[in-house]
């Protein structure tokens, strides 16, 4: 890590990159939009989620929870649950960003998948800071103009399952799972979780399956050895 | 009570990010905890996927939904955008109930 300045060709190529990841993935705050209002939020609703939550597993997964009639509050607990990661990101990131006081508190709000992807591998703190501004303020932005869009184009289609919004969860879901996929464990877990969550469907109230799942997580973190990539 | 999960949310997932940027390394370099953090969303999101396909109710049951969801894996497959993907899945589950 050095303190070393940033070359103009270097900065105009990190901002490009930035945007271009944020162009790609703000848009799919549309998607989000539809689905929120699609599960039984209010357009308000959803975008407070976007706002304030910012952190699109999360949110996919509180709506999907009170969509499959779960409680409220079992969603947000699955919300904060994946909301960990964003944790993990923090603290390998906090070195590289190495930021005090408010630019700490207003960066903390668009520390995400893609934002700690776009810094993390930079070799200067500049470039670092700059690869994770432009990346997570551009989703920022556009996730929530996005959101509005979806939320209000939902809420006039009416009934979603005619469009088939009800499958387009589980899809979302599915798209975020994947590049997870990658290692043999990973797909274990996901098959047993599942399999965890199917079972116990009959038995408990909506929403609590998938917290049942997360106790797998935990189960093959104590049984493997593999170290976290 | 949709108010309040909001702003639980909103807090708790805000907390989360700062407090990465925040506490001291070595509380969370724990081997197990990193280990169990890694595969928290890995389990969650395929439990998220089973029940938001094949429950409705208290019921398990094979439908429209199915279908998008293995339009999901192909395009998937393919290597489609994210909202080729989501749409994708719509279309079908919305084509196969046209049926």
């Amino acid at each position: 890590m050095t303190d070393a300045p940033l070359d103009p060709r270097e900065r105009s190529s990190i901002i490009r990159d930035s945007l271009g990841v944020g162009v790609a993935t703000g848009a799919y705050g549309v998607s989000f939009g539809a689905v929120s209002v699609a599960s039984g939020l209010s357009v308000a609703q959803t975008c407070a989620l976007s706002l304030l939550v910012f952190t699109g597993a999360s949110q996919f997964a509180l709506v999907g929870v009170v969509a499959a009639g779960g409680a409220p509050l079992s969603g947000a607990l699955t919300a904060l649950l994946l909301g960990t990661r964003n944790t993990l990101y923090g603290l390998r990131l906090a070195p590289l960003l190495a930021w005090r006081g408010a630019r700490r508190l207003l960066g903390a709000q668009v520390l995400i998948d893609e934002s700690t992807a776009m810094a993390i591998t930079r070799e200067t703190r500049e470039a670092a800071r700059l690869g994770f501004l432009v990346t997570g303020w551009s989703i920022f932005v556009l996730w929530n103009l996005a959101t509005l869009v979806g939320a209000i184009a939902g809420d006039a289609l009416g009934d979603p399952r005619r469009y088939g919004l009800d499958a387009a969860v589980g899809a979302a879901f599915l798209a975020l799972l994947w590049p997870r996929l990658d290692r043999p464990r990973n797909r274990w877990v996901a098959l047993a979780a599942a399999g965890v969550a199917l079972a116990t469907v009959p038995v408990v109230p909506a929403g609590v399956p998938v917290l049942a799942a997360a106790a797998v997580a935990l189960l093959a973190g104590l049984l493997t050895k593999e170290p976290a990539s | 009570m949709m108010w309040a999960a909001v702003v639980v949310t909103a807090a708790g997932c805000y907390l989360l990010k700062l407090a990465g940027l925040s506490v001291p390394p070595r509380v969370l370099e724990h081997r197990l905890v990193e280990r169990v953090a890694d595969l928290i969303p890995v389990a969650l999101l395929a439990a998220l996927v089973a029940v938001q396909v094949f429950a409705r109710g208290h019921e398990i049951v094979v439908d429209a939904r199915a279908l998008g969801l293995a339009a999901a894996v192909v395009l998937l497959l393919l290597r489609a955008p994210f909202l080729v993907v989501v749409f994708g899945a719509a279309l079908v589950a919305a084509g196969v109930r046209l049926l």
